[in-house]
């Protein structure tokens, strides 16, 4: 009996051992739904940006296939990660569309600055009647400057097409 | 334990495979010079040259047109004299097909050269101003990889052992050893001044058992016991870095690790050529020996071609095509390049055209017979990696080693099903590298977006303060007034 | 000139599956042959029911998956499967005894796993098992090595079950001394028996000796990898010699077991399928000596007789498992 006593406890010591020492390490939720985002902090999911969005998702305030750049790869991630169904992307957010940054045609720019302070990521340089520049490498593609420019001197460029940035996945 | 089970007697390194030869070595021919010369802006990924001529520019030959404009980058020099006429969109000898910028060079045919500044007392010369030579002289790896030859013979770590590759294991392709016959001296010559740069004690000349008469000729010019000449055994890919190594010293280049971290360092043989002609003969790098060959040409020969030469007015020196033309190679059938039109211009590492038949055959499913797992120099698992990149799954991929993979296309060759194995494994690489890449911007947008967050909150939290002041500064302005009042 | 661009390597396969299976089929020849020589027309016979059954399956099960029929019939897999099937039951069971083994390896055994490459069991082998289980009696009786069947007595046999005459058929020598054994013989004693050849059944060893012969084309031409087919002999000796040096009166020899049953057709042409054995360098010689001392366990401590196909298909159940953990070392 002492010795059935003594087995357990020791194994029940293990246990709580091994739990402890083997315990993995996870990122709170929303922290592992917003990796699955794309950061473009476009807004199209109607937040604010992709954290926010994350947080509603952890709360169950939002669905899963709200966000057009993430795209059904995107839903399938998520719906992988929480277990849920998967489902085609509303409409109703967007479509997604082929990867393209903003640019300004310099010729027309103003220098109004009404441009800068919707960008989610700070990539437009430019002061008050200087002309404003995109920085195309940090650049998320989200759209929120193009409205606000009085005389829509912003465009969408799709990434062009190069040797350098040639893949064999463009091969097919 | 049963390893020795495994090893073929003749092999020396893991796996490859024994290919036909198809090697016509002739005498190296000087083809007529193109009416039009054509050098791509665009070096190798992410290396860039920019032009430093004008349209309407007259060039000697030698003269540089363009300078480096990133950091691996190295100046193109004109290969004969005439006008430059054009820079603008060419398509280039480049897997994308993909066109980009290219000076257009049109020869005048008089090839007034540039003065040459040769440099003979070498050994008197410190290894900074020999590398810079090399390096202004536009030289890069021409085996094929391009990587800039200053840059790697600044070595960080000691290097023991110099090897110049004249293994040339790729079926059809003969222009190293075609040089070595005819410059067996000068290759000699040039091995002794990347020795002198590098200061290794230690040089071997590597060349295949199929190459006799190359053999003899290197082995004749030698009059120095510091540069050695040792046989390996034809097996493709023996010219593989790694494999190479192990086939000379019997060494093993751990997978991840890159071959001067273990004190190696390879050359190619036409590289050394070309190093002998920057230092001794100061001349840059203009021309190079080129293999035209395959089913498709009427005379297959090797050429003394001017790099920036259209593919068509090659053909033409070898007589042109016959009915079997259907496909074009750029470099070997096992790693070469397809390229879609002959109107395309030969860059420096271009070592070979090869004009074939097309050969297609239909893909079944794998039988899981494990032949791609025994050819492979790598020692991979091809079927599994097969199995992983079909299924989408990267990180298996990752896990099982897909980026060592050196895409020879032995487990092509061998597979009774016909899989496309390497094409499989490049579009899982590009998927991974994209993947990666995607990754880090979604941090970098994260991050800034975070930044940005903060910073409004902070502005926020500062007005708030601010107005708090003044609201107590006004009350209590209020208050004393009030007192005052009530005194 | 334009040309149309793919990605290398240029140089075409020398390899095809076609070329494999036509190597096994032909290796497969020498042992017909023999087979033929002594006891006549019956395995001929159950060879076309099966070809003809086997390519019939095929067809069908092609045009309901929409593949492409003439490639994947010419790649011969079929064809061996059938002759397999044919090869490894007796070669007087009734003509609906392989036309059912065939149409099952076909189609349950193959194309429900999504056909060539994907199948887990060997098909001939999940066949010959069904066909054990369902039909014992047929499956259990072999055609006597004294009875030659000429074309008519063959045809009658196999599509009329009319026994043309006595001492037809026949127990096995692994089937006589396991039951002999159990009656308390002596081995020396049952070995003095009318069955025995040299070493094991009279005549039929000499079958096996051509498909040892038809293995070693297939080494010396690469079609087969050397470990599996010596881990299995390796498997199946070693437990014998031990047990033989014991005890030899109630352990048969391991030259009897070499020579009996199936254990050389299945270490060279069964075992060394590629779909379902083992791929890796290790895995190969850990499937084969799996392989080789379940046929001997089975044989000596289990219910059937001979155990080949038993064998392969638990080995078979392993062999993902095997190069999981060896991971290709």
């Amino acid at each position: 009996m002492l010795v059935l006593c003594l087995i357990f406890a020791f194994l029940g010591l293990l246990l709580g051992y091994a739990y402890k020492k083997l315990k993995v390490q996870s990122d709170p939720l929303v922290e592992q739904i917003n990796d699955l985002l794309p950061q473009t902090q476009c807004g199209q999911c109607n937040y604010i940006g992709c954290k926010p969005y994350a947080e509603a998702i952890a709360n169950n305030e939002a669905e899963i296939n709200q966000c057009p750049p993430n795209g059904e790869a995107g839903i399938l991630a998520l719906a992988n990660l929480l277990g849920k169904e998967v489902k085609p992307l509303n409409p109703e957010f967007g479509e997604q569309k082929a990867p393209a940054v903003a640019f300004i045609i310099e010729q027309d720019c103003i220098g109004c600055v009404k441009c800068i302070p919707p960008c989610p990521v700070d990539a437009i340089l430019g002061a008050s009647k200087q002309m404003h520049t995109v920085i195309a490498a940090e650049c998320t593609g989200c759209e929120l400057c193009i409205s606000p420019c009085p005389v829509d001197c912003i465009i969408m460029r799709p990434l062009e097409k190069s040797a350098n940035h040639w893949q064999w996945t463009d091969h097919v | 334990m049963f390893d020795f089970l495994w090893r073929k007697k003749t092999a020396s390194f893991t796996g490859g495979i024994i290919l036909d030869g198809h090697k016509h070595v002739s005498k190296i021919i000087t083809p007529p010079i193109a009416k039009e010369l054509v050098y791509p802006l665009f070096l190798a990924s992410n290396r860039y040259a920019k032009s430093c001529v004008k349209i309407g520019d007259y060039v000697k030959k030698g003269q540089v047109i363009a300078t480096p404009d990133s950091p691996l980058s190295t100046p193109i020099h004109a290969a004969s004299s005439g006008t430059i006429t054009a820079i603008e969109k060419r398509l280039i000898a480049h897997p994308s097909g993909l066109a980009e910028n290219c000076i257009i060079l049109q020869t005048d045919g008089l090839e007034t050269v540039l003065e040459a500044e040769p440099c003979l007392d070498y050994q008197q010369q410190n290894r900074e101003f020999l590398r810079e030579k090399i390096h202004l002289a536009g030289i890069v790896g021409l085996g094929g990889a391009a990587f800039p030859t200053a840059k790697k013979l600044n070595n960080s770590q000691p290097i023991h052992t110099l090897i110049i590759n004249a293994a040339e294991c790729e079926p059809y392709i003969s222009c190293d050893e075609s040089l070595a016959i005819r410059s067996a001296k000068n290759i000699i010559q040039g091995t002794l001044i990347i020795q002198h740069i590098l200061q290794t004690a230690r040089c071997i000349i590597a060349i295949e058992d199929s190459k006799p008469e190359a053999y003899a000729a290197l082995l004749s010019a030698i009059k120095t016991t510091d540069i050695q000449i040792q046989k390996v055994p034809s097996i493709y890919p023996a010219g593989g870095e790694k494999q190479l190594i192990q086939a000379i010293t019997g060494q093993k280049i751990p997978a991840q690790k890159l071959i001067f971290e273990s004190g190696f360092i390879c050359q190619n043989i036409a590289t050394s050529f070309a190093i002998y002609q920057a230092i001794i003969l100061g001349m840059p790098l203009t021309e190079r020996v080129i293999t035209v060959t395959g089913a498709g040409i009427k005379q297959a020969q090797n050429l003394q071609a001017k790099i920036g030469t259209p593919i068509k007015d090659l053909v033409q020196a070898c007589q042109g095509y016959t009915n079997h033309a259907e496909q074009l190679i750029m470099g070997g059938p096992m790693m070469g390049i397809a390229l879609a039109s002959d109107d395309i211009a030969i860059i420096k590492t271009s070592n070979c055209l090869l004009i074939e038949p097309l050969k297609q055959a239909d893909t079944q499913p794998c039988i899981r017979c494990g032949d791609c797992a025994e050819v492979c120099p790598s020692e991979l698992l091809p079927q599994q990696l097969y199995w992983y990149s079909r299924s989408q799954e990267w990180d298996n991929c990752t896990d099982y080693q897909l980026a060592d993979c050196i895409e020879c296309g032995c487990c092509d060759v061998v597979c009774p099903s016909k899989i496309p194995l390497v094409q499989a494994f490049r579009i899982a690489k590009a998927e991974i590298t994209q993947k990666h890449r995607q990754t880090e911007q979604a941090a970098l947008a994260k991050e800034r977006f975070e930044n940005q967050q903060h910073r409004k909150l902070r502005i926020a939290q500062e007005k708030a303060q601010q107005l708090a002041k003044r609201k107590a500064a006004i009350e209590k302005m209020k208050a004393a007034a009030a007192q005052r009042k009530l005194n | 000139m334009q040309f149309p661009t793919s990605c290398s390597p240029f140089t075409p396969s020398n390899n095809s599956v076609q070329r494999i299976m036509f190597h096994v089929i032909a290796a497969l020849l020498p042992a017909i042959a023999v087979q033929f020589w002594f006891f006549g027309f019956s395995i001929l016979m159950q060879i076309c029911l099966a070809i003809g059954t086997a390519l019939l399956t095929e067809a069908l099960c092609l045009t309901a998956r929409k593949r492409d029929i003439v490639s994947a019939l010419s790649d011969g897999s079929a064809l061996l499967t059938a002759l397999l099937i044919a090869i490894a039951i007796p070669s007087i069971a009734p003509w609906w005894v392989v036309i059912t083994g065939t149409l099952f390896a076909i189609l349950i055994a193959k194309h429900i796993y999504g056909g060539l490459g994907y199948n887990p069991f060997n098909p001939a082998m999940a066949a010959y098992v069904f066909l054990l289980i369902s039909f014992p009696l047929q499956m259990t009786q072999w055609q006597s090595p004294f009875a030659f069947l000429d074309f008519s007595n063959a045809f009658q046999l196999i599509f009329s079950e009319q026994i043309a005459f006595d001492g037809t058929t026949s127990a096995t020598v692994l089937d006589l001394t396991k039951t002999q054994l159990h009656l308390g013989q002596n081995l020396a004693n049952i070995q003095q028996q009318a069955l025995f050849g040299f070493i094991a059944d009279k005549n039929r060893e000499l079958i096996n000796l051509a498909y040892l012969l038809g293995g070693l084309f297939l080494l010396h031409k690469k079609i087969i990898h050397w470990a599996i087919p010596t881990a299995v002999i390796l498997g199946l000796l070693i437990p014998a010699s031990i047990a033989y040096s014991i005890d030899n009166s109630l352990y048969s020899s391991p030259t009897f077991h070499l020579m009996a049953g199936a254990t050389l057709c299945c270490a060279f042409f069964i075992a060394t399928d590629p779909v379902t054995a083992s791929s890796s360098k290790k895995g190969r010689l850990i499937y084969g000596l799996l392989i080789g001392s379940l046929i001997y366990c089975i044989r000596t401590w289990g219910g059937y007789p001979d155990a080949a196909a038993f064998a392969v298909l638990l080995a078979n159940l392993s062999a993902p498992s095997i190069d999981y953990y060896l991971k290709g070392k």
